[in-house]
């Protein structure tokens, strides 16, 4: 298990209020994390700041086995580079089909020329079949994504983001909308996909952190208040003070 | 997905057979090889038609596709006119001057004849001196060169400046509508030694084909335009389909999701922008011999923006929508400004269409808009298309989903 996000000091100002406090959390690979925290904590600017979308004013965030910083890189490097995010609102693209969503996102170069002219040229039709079976979405394959209910454009993002087969996920809230089936099946994916890569999930939902059974990190005020098993942040009085009340 | 090019883009095959027939048609029609039922004059406005056609397009991939509303892309269209009405202009030049000067009794040196030239298409801007951007006007491989390579160059420098930015939606627009307002007033200046505002004149003769008439010359012309249209068709109906396709679109509904895909989101654009430039200059090197001149008002930013309504008119999102819209937008705007229409005498005013035709383009550009959202090539959906969501029996393939038997979702 060897470190492969590292966030040292990280300090976000948006007009004057603190999103993001001198934050530091370390991800190891392979790990499986969940981030809590009330509403505010800055779960989502964290997450914003790791994938590129918001620039912090200080601090140090480095990524991956050379250790580089990713401050400098665009959001479209840092997704190169191995970092791939789902959205807490799904934001799958409605006008194409679930195949050409799950096409998008598979791991292949990126450039231009490159996605132009190799059209045929690898496996990604078995690639796409394995997502789809994954996620449940075979059937569904050659439907418009905006036909889909909410839990199954949660499925298709979650698939997209397996397509893209990134070294860290950044999963926001993945059970919002979903039944109790579904669920299950989410915390079994997450569980199997942190069995060899880092998976940061941020979810609201205690019952569906503790299925995952994993380390927990707690959030307030932009910084880290708790860190440790969810029975063991549970128990910290500071946990208890945010979450319950002062 | 195997499928092939026509299977994934059947509207292709559709545009190309109905280009051919229109081709044989013309030809059948045409005064030079034919009954002579198509004038002349006629046959030229169906060629530059063809040409418009094809820079709307090119507009189609770049503002329907891509989501760049460009209001610049008929510069690009006058620069290719301008690199071939240079090279037009000179080599006709020349030969008359050559012609005329055989008659002096002692043979003209090569800077003779090049002062004289020289003269002849200055003289308007009181001026004989060739200047720099003529350096390769006698070359007609280079001047075809340019015709791509120019509006390219343009494209890509601009582009990247403002792509890289990250200029997006309406800013865009101004930024594009700045670009051709200074490339226009810039070449009215009679110092940038493109004849100011008198523009390149006499285009329609072409060096070399003196002894052919022009209704042959025309119909060349129409056929070039009509081929170069075929072409634009293929080349932009193979980018806008399949993994490519898919991406330029992600780029128009949501573009900060797919950079968090890890596409370079300013490349695609650079390239969109670009190739379309680089078409649109071609188009422009083919409507102009035929139209005869071109001068500075032709890049005015209205031009542009006419582009755009004729995109909006015939459907955007759609290459053959494009073709729609110019054809009937453009063919009608001649039909009405030419002064054909048959004015309205409505006894206490006249309605004159050269003057109420921009009202009428306006109105029914609000009214497209509001009940034709998708544009005049929409109604082909009906036919071809399936509708975005067919919605029979059960809602989804998922067991939580809508169910039939529950009746409509409210």
């Amino acid at each position: 298990m060897s470190t492969l996000l590292e966030v040292s000091g990280v300090s976000v100002t948006f007009d004057g209020f603190r999103a993001i406090n001198n934050l530091s959390i370390q991800i190891a690979e392979p790990e499986l994390r969940a981030v809590i925290g009330p509403n505010g904590a800055g779960k989502t600017t964290f997450m914003d700041i790791v994938t590129g979308k918001t620039k912090p004013d200080e601090g140090r965030i480095v990524f991956g086995d050379r250790g580089d910083s990713i401050l400098g890189m665009s959001e479209s490097q840092i997704a190169q580079a191995g970092i791939g995010r789902k959205f807490q609102k799904p934001t799958v693209f409605e006008a194409q089909t679930v195949r050409e969503n799950i096409a998008m996102a598979l791991k292949n170069p990126r450039g231009p020329f490159d996605v132009l002219l190799s059209r045929k040229a690898d496996n990604s039709e078995t690639r796409i079949r394995e997502i789809s079976d994954e996620i449940g979405l075979t059937d569904a394959l050659d439907f418009q994504s905006g036909a889909l209910s909410h839990g199954q454009k949660q499925w298709l993002e979650i698939g997209m983001l397996l397509a893209q087969d990134p070294r860290l996920l950044l999963v926001d809230e993945p059970a919002a909308g979903m039944t109790p089936a579904e669920r299950e099946h989410t915390t079994e994916l997450l569980k199997r996909a942190a069995k060899t890569r880092a998976v940061v999930v941020v979810e609201h939902d205690m019952e569906f952190v503790r299925r995952l059974n994993c380390k927990v990190t707690v959030l307030h005020e932009g910084s880290v208040l708790a860190e440790g098993s969810l029975d063991h942040v549970t128990q910290n009085q500071d946990v208890i003070d945010v979450y319950l009340g002062r | 997905m195997k499928k092939t090019f026509i299977a994934r883009n059947p509207s292709a095959l559709w545009f190309l057979a109905a280009l051919a027939i229109f081709t044989i048609l013309v030809t059948v029609l045409s005064e030079s090889v034919g009954a002579g039922i198509i004038s002349t004059s006629f046959l030229k406005t169906l060629g530059k038609t063809l040409c418009l056609c094809l820079v709307a397009i090119a507009m189609d991939v770049v503002w329907g596709y891509c989501g760049i509303l460009s209001l610049g892309h008929f510069a690009f269209f006058g620069i290719g006119g301008y690199a071939i009405g240079m090279w037009l202009m000179y080599a006709r030049t020349e030969g008359i001057v050559v012609t005329s000067l055989q008659s002096n009794p002692l043979p003209s040196t090569p800077q003779e004849i090049t002062d004289a030239i020289g003269t002849q298409i200055f003289g308007v801007v009181g001026s004989s001196e060739f200047p720099a951007l003529w350096a390769f006007s006698q070359s007609l491989p280079l001047q075809l060169l340019a015709v791509v390579l120019v509006p390219g160059l343009l494209a890509l420098v601009f582009g990247w400046l403002a792509f890289r930015s990250r200029v997006t939606g309406v800013y865009l627009s101004i930024l594009t509508q700045a670009m051709t307002l200074a490339l226009s007033l810039y070449f009215f200046q009679n110092d940038t030694g493109l004849r100011g505002n008198n523009g390149l004149s006499g285009l329609q003769n072409i060096p070399g084909l003196e002894d052919r008439s022009q209704a042959t010359v025309s119909l060349w012309f129409f056929w070039a335009s009509a081929a170069a249209l075929a072409m634009g068709y293929i080349l932009f109906a193979y980018v806008v389909s399949g993994k490519f396709g898919s991406v330029i679109r992600a780029i128009r509904d949501n573009e900060a999701r797919v950079r968090f895909l890890g596409y370079h989101v300013e490349h695609y654009k650079l390239f969109v922008f670009t190739i379309t430039a680089m078409v649109a200059g071609i188009a422009g090197a083919l409507y102009y011999p035929q139209a005869g001149i071109i001068n500075p008002a032709e890049i005015a930013p209205i031009a542009s923006i006419y582009l755009a309504v004729w995109v909006a008119i015939g459907g955007r999102g759609r290459l053959y929508g494009a073709v729609i819209g110019a054809t009937v937008v453009s063919l009608l705007s001649s039909w009405f400004t030419g002064g054909s229409a048959p004015n309205i005498n409505l006894g206490f005013y006249e309605i004159r269409w050269t003057d109420w035709w921009l009202v009428l383009l306006g109105v029914s550009f609000v009214l497209v808009t509001l009940f034709l959202p998708k544009g005049i090539g929409g109604l082909f959906d009906a036919l071809v298309r399936k509708p975005d969501v067919d919605r029979q029996g059960d809602y989804g393939p998922d067991k939580g989903a809508w169910r039939d038997e529950e009746g409509a979702p409210e």
